[in-house]
């Protein structure tokens, strides 16, 4: 099947919003803390996004800050994913009391709103990036945990998993030859929005004042740096929020196209 | 009949479960504050603390106490309503949250009052029109307002109508002496960024569960007897669309709760969120017990709603054989 | 012509598709159709999956499922052209005029509405009687259509009746608004053998006695043998064959006519009885967590190189007893004989050559094969991991075992999805031959199969045991393809083999009670069958 526009164009901008990050030192027109001209100034040649409430470039903080939120998101949807899908498959393949014990847990931290919890544990942990990466994989690996483990029982119940079981083949092949193709296509989809969600989530913590601490700043945190702004028309606050929607709606597009093909795959599985 | 009815069995089971879940979150919400390493008085003094200075408070807070005990204690005030003092101001934290709260759910129910029935008619639409252009704008649509945080809608939202328009306040005080409509009015922008950040969900889920009992076999039964479409959707359709799209909306209740917290922040509203929000930074760790029990019970609270309504809807645990 | 209920003249039916990895495209799923149905008459549609017999049955409706489109010809009801009927016109005539009989009657009411609700529904919406009248006409109709409780029967809600009760129920919905016409679709397909002789028979009551017409779609000949006056073949949207059912039935004229009518042949007689290679002895099972056992006490033996069928409607544990064998389901007592040695209860308990001498093909070959995989890695598997072959030597048996098949050349690259039914389940064949079994079980192999594939399947497995020398335990429903392939027969019921024994002592007299009813309930290829078996159930149950 041929990609479609929409996903052509949402892969191109998620590629850029990658390079942009890996390549912030090599872009951008100023250091990341330096003061180079007046509070909030507008748009101008050199500075093409303005500066912002001290007085630094904004482009400049709009490339490190996605650096930042992009770095953060990645690692936390990285911990949450692998930590998750092996938990899930594990319940799926191995059933009876492992499941049950991880699966009643896994209820019972999604009984809690994860930004709640989130707020909880950040009032006594000290907020460092590792602790935010942690804190935020954990609490969305019960997501992951959910799907996968979905995932792997509706496969496991398939004959041909029964067959392999009655060939005798071993719980390796099971899980990578048997399971894992089948189950790829909507984890990966899944993946793209549990890195949307990091995004948000990582963005919101910074916004409120409780994830990435100065001078370190990602979008969340420029956007609560300029929000004094906005009473008096200063739109510098918009420019980061605009770029996390943005960020959020490539992802999203690609996702998309990809939970389609696989349920159309699926479709061409039956008669 | 001697035997109970399976649904007053199924609903007692279920709220069991649900007041199991909200005992478990409790325990949850404590080992999350004061087991986890890390030490509480350590990080709301600071590095700075002299040893003198950490043992009196480790002594207020009765961290010298093992946690079971300080667990049940804590535990036992909030089932009678005691939540305990805060650390920074010493005042009673059930007395400063009441006004809060009710702060907090005056602005959630007139966002929900506003988002449920709309979610509701824009998903019927799009089951109507399904691929059709009505259908693909609302998709679109909400694909944006769903990718898009809380706090960039509420600055759009303060930049075009409040600052450049000036047609509601930005901030939005908000105290008991003001008359309803002064309240309404203030809650306006607020409100509106919280329906425009769940409506996006509510209205896709909405329209799966439409079109998903749409498609069922007695839909076609009914076409087939020659019924008009309305007859179809409001006799077949409705009465078996109830349990889902309930389903829907609670869960969706369920995220407004959260999306408060962010939405008090930007407008500076005197709610839980705030509160929350406050005191974590504070460190002020038995408020934020505190309110992290009230959210986490409203929102086991509004799932458990949702399973009762679900239960309370199927024929056939009503009508058992 | 003034007579015909219904005159289609010249249909062309269309539909959007979309295959896999392809674009969207338009498909004909209906080629100039043209047929006459005269007042009170009924009409068979037969044909296997997808020659556009339920197509045609809801464009008498002029109803499309989905991406459906009617686009050509005329579909003339009493007279009126319905494709030239505006939407209000059409809803006049649903459920007025012509109504439907859906294959799944469980599916078809909706579960949140009594019965009674339901059926009287149309009369009421189109104005044709007050309620007392229908509930009074609805109630009549429970009684024709033999319902237990006609007076009370339309309180209950869908869920609290039988499957076989719907299915009448539905009929009684369809024939209460007194239509023309009534369109039967599959109506009996989705029941067990002796429930359908009852609403086979209930239906053709309740025909002969409103005097209405009806189009009965199905694809069972013997099915439409008892119920219609005419017949019409279909094959890939295409006219085959239109005449008098008995016309169709002893003179065939087309070639696929004749084959559709020779599938159900008889087989040979049983060959004689040897030692058993495998042997069930008093095994009892039940699944975790449940009380009843679904295996209670069951001895079974199957010969070297031979057939043994296992007989029973859904329930009854034939399958169960195929999973006790393999060990997937470890019984509780009782013990599994294997050429001369006792099998380890447990799967974990059994060595990899335990496995690989006893091989199972499955119901449906679409989820018995891994979508990821090419045949030539889901044959070759075994292969690899029972006689450790590699590379050349394993796509060289792959390929002779492709032909053992009769699958040619360039298969081996392909995807299930590429597959059609009977080559999906050919692979599946190929990959238990694989593991040079002595036993293979086969659970339902040719059920989900149109009958000329599973006749072609039943061949080849009976080819492939006179050159292996395997043996086959075969779990089935269907006593047709008992009498084709099986040496010896047991029969099931309740979870207890009722019966057993050599083909032949098995379908003679004198029978127990179960046997009876279930060979008695099968439909044969003649007309009068259906009254010929209800009077001799009469008779049966007046005598006890």
């Amino acid at each position: 099947m041929r990609m479609p526009l929409s996903a052509a164009i949402g892969l191109f901008m998620t590629a850029l919003f990658f390079a942009a990050a890996i390549l912030a030192p090599l872009i951008a027109p100023y250091g990341m803390a330096e003061i180079v001209g007046q509070v909030w100034e507008p748009m101008s040649r050199d500075h093409w996004l303005g500066t912002d409430n001290i007085g630094r470039d904004l482009l400049t903080r709009m490339i490190y800050g996605g650096r930042t939120t992009i770095f953060v998101a990645t690692a936390a949807t990285l911990l949450s994913f692998s930590l998750g899908s092996f938990l899930g498959f594990t319940a799926a393949v191995a059933g009876g009391w492992v499941d049950q014990v991880l699966s009643r847990f896994v209820d019972l931290m999604m009984s809690i709103p994860s930004l709640i919890f989130a707020l909880v544990v950040l009032s006594v942990m000290p907020v460092t990036l590792p602790v935010l990466i942690a804190v935020m994989g954990l609490l969305d690996a019960t997501r992951v945990f959910r799907l996968s483990r979905a995932v792997a029982v509706d496969i496991t119940v398939m004959d041909y998993v029964e067959a392999a079981r009655l060939r005798g083949e071993g719980r390796g092949w099971i899980i990578f030859r048997e399971i894992l193709p089948n189950a790829l296509s909507p984890l990966v989809a899944e993946m793209g929005l549990r890195f949307i969600f990091m995004v948000l989530f990582i963005s919101t913590l910074s916004f409120l004042g409780l994830g990435v601490q100065p001078p370190l700043a990602d979008w969340g945190a420029i956007v609560k740096e300029n929000r004094e702004g906005i009473v008096y028309g200063i739109p510098a606050a918009l420019v980061p929020a605009v770029a996390i929607a943005a960020l959020a709606i490539s992802v999203n597009l690609v996702a998309d196209w990809i939970l389609n093909r696989t349920a159309s795959l699926k479709g061409g599985r039956g008669d | 009949m001697t035997a109970v009815h399976p649904v007053v069995r199924l609903l007692a089971q279920r709220i069991a479960l649900g007041l199991v879940l909200l005992w478990a979150a409790s325990v949850l919400i404590f080992v999350g504050t004061e087991i986890l390493p890390g030490d509480v008085a350590q990080s709301i003094l600071g590095q700075a603390a002299t040893p003198q200075a950490l043992a009196n408070l480790r002594a207020d807070m009765g961290l010298d106490r093992p946690p079971l005990e300080r667990y049940l204690s804590w535990l036992g005030g909030a089932v009678r309503g005691d939540l305990g003092t805060a650390l920074s101001n010493g005042q009673d934290i059930a007395r400063a949250m009441g006004q809060r709260l009710s702060n907090t759910l005056f602005l959630a129910f007139w966002a929900a009052v506003v988002a449920v029935p709309l979610a509701i008619l824009l998903g019927l639409v799009a089951v109507r029109y399904r691929g059709r252009w009505p259908d693909r704008l609302i998709s679109g649509v909400t694909l944006a307002t769903i990718s898009i945080p809380e706090f960039l809608l509420g600055y759009i939202v303060i930049f075009f109508l409040a600052v450049e328009f000036r047609l509601f306040p930005s901030v939005a005080t908000i105290h008991s002496g003001m008359s309803l409509a002064d309240r309404l009015n203030v809650i306006v922008l607020p409100a509106l960024v919280l329906v425009l950040t769940v409506l996006g969900h509510m209205m896709r889920m909405t329209r799966a569960a439409i079109l998903n009992v749409m498609q069922s076999a007695y839909i076609e039964t009914a076409e087939l007897k020659g019924l008009p479409p309305f007859a179809v959707i409001a006799r077949h359709a409705f009465p078996n669309a109830i349990a889902p799209v309930v389903n829907v909306v609670m869960i969706n209740l369920a995220y407004l709760v959260v999306g408060v917290v962010v939405v008090e922040v930007v407008f500076v509203f005197p709610g839980m969120g705030q509160y929350l929000v406050d005191h974590v930074s504070k460190r002020d760790v038995p408020v934020v017990q505190a309110c992290g029990l009230v959210f986490a019970t409203v929102y086991i609270g509004l799932n458990l709603l949702a399973d009762v309504i679900a239960i309370l809807a199927n024929p056939r645990l009503r009508h058992p054989k | 012509m003034t007579d015909a209920v219904l005159d289609v003249r010249g249909l062309r039916i269309e539909a959007t598709v979309c295959p896999p990895g392809e674009q969207p495209r338009d498909a004909v799923l209906v080629h100039d159709a043209t047929f006459r149905l005269g007042k009170g008459r009924v009409l068979g549609l037969i044909g296997e999956s997808g020659a556009g017999k339920s197509t045609i049955g809801l464009a008498a409706m002029a109803y499309g499922r989905g991406e459906v489109r009617i686009t050509g010809g005329q579909i003339l009801l009493n007279g009126r052209d319905l494709r030239a009927a505006g939407p209000a016109a059409l809803r006049g005539v649903r459920g007025r005029q012509v109504t439907y009989v859906a294959q799944s009657a469980a599916a078809a009411f909706n579960p949140a509405i009594r019965l009674m609700d339901q059926v009287i529904e149309a009369s009421l919406r189109h104005g044709l009687m007050g309620r007392a009248e229908a509930e009074a006409r609805a109630v009549a109709l429970f009684r024709t259509l033999g319902l237990p409780d006609p007076e009370t029967f339309g309180r209950r809600y869908p869920h609290q009746v039988s499957g076989g009760q719907l299915q009448r129920a539905m009929t009684a919905m369809a024939l209460c608004p007194r239509p023309g016409l009534v369109v039967f679709d599959e109506p009996t397909t989705a029941l067990d053998v002796t429930t359908q002789i009852d609403v086979l028979a209930a239906i053709k009551t309740a025909i002969r006695e409103t005097g209405v017409a009806a189009l009965y779609i199905t694809h069972d000949l013997a099915v439409v043998a008892q119920i219609a006056d005419e017949i019409l073949v279909l094959r890939h949207g295409r006219m085959v064959e239109h005449g008098e059912t008995s016309r169709i039935l002893h003179a065939p004229r087309e070639a696929y006519t004749r084959a559709l009518v020779a599938v159900r042949r008889a087989g040979g007689p049983g060959r004689p009885p040897a030692a058993p290679i495998l042997s069930v002895e008093g095994v009892t099972a039940r699944y975790p967590g449940l009380r009843q056992d679904v295996l209670s006490d069951v001895s079974v033996s199957v010969a070297p190189g031979r057939t043994l069928a296992v007989v029973g409607e859904s329930g009854s544990g034939k399958s169960t007893l195929a999973r006790a064998i393999t060990g997937l389901l470890p019984p509780a007592q009782g013990r599994i004989r294997f050429a001369g040695r006792d099998l380890s209860p447990a799967l974990a308990g059994r060595s990899l050559d335990d496995r690989r001498e006893i091989q199972m093909i499955y119901q449906m070959a679409d989820v018995a094969m891994n979508p990821r995989q090419t045949v030539r890695t889901i044959v070759g598997r075994p292969l690899e991991l029972y006689f450790g072959l590699r590379g050349a030597a394993r796509d060289a048996r792959v390929q002779e075992l492709l032909d053992a098949i009769e699958l040619g050349e360039g298969y081996g690259d392909r995807y299930p999805a590429e597959l059609s039914g009977g080559q999906k389940q050919r692979v599946c064949i190929a990959r238990a031959l694989a593991a040079k079994p002595r036993l293979i079980l086969c659970d339902e192999v040719t059920s989900a199969l149109d009958p000329l594939v599973a006749d072609g399947i039943l061949r080849l497995l009976a080819d492939l045991q006179a050159r292996e020398g395997v043996a086959y335990m075969f779990v089935t429903h269907d006593l047709a393809t008992v009498r084709a392939i099986a040496d010896s027969i047991a029969v099931m019921h309740r979870g207890r083999v009722v019966r057993q024994g050599a083909k032949e002592a098995v379908l003679s007299p004198p029978f127990d009670d179960y046997t009876d009813l279930l060979l008695k309930s099968v439909p044969e290829m003649r007309t009068g069958w259906l009254e010929a078996a209800l009077a001799t159930r009469r008779m049966g149950s007046a005598g006890h």
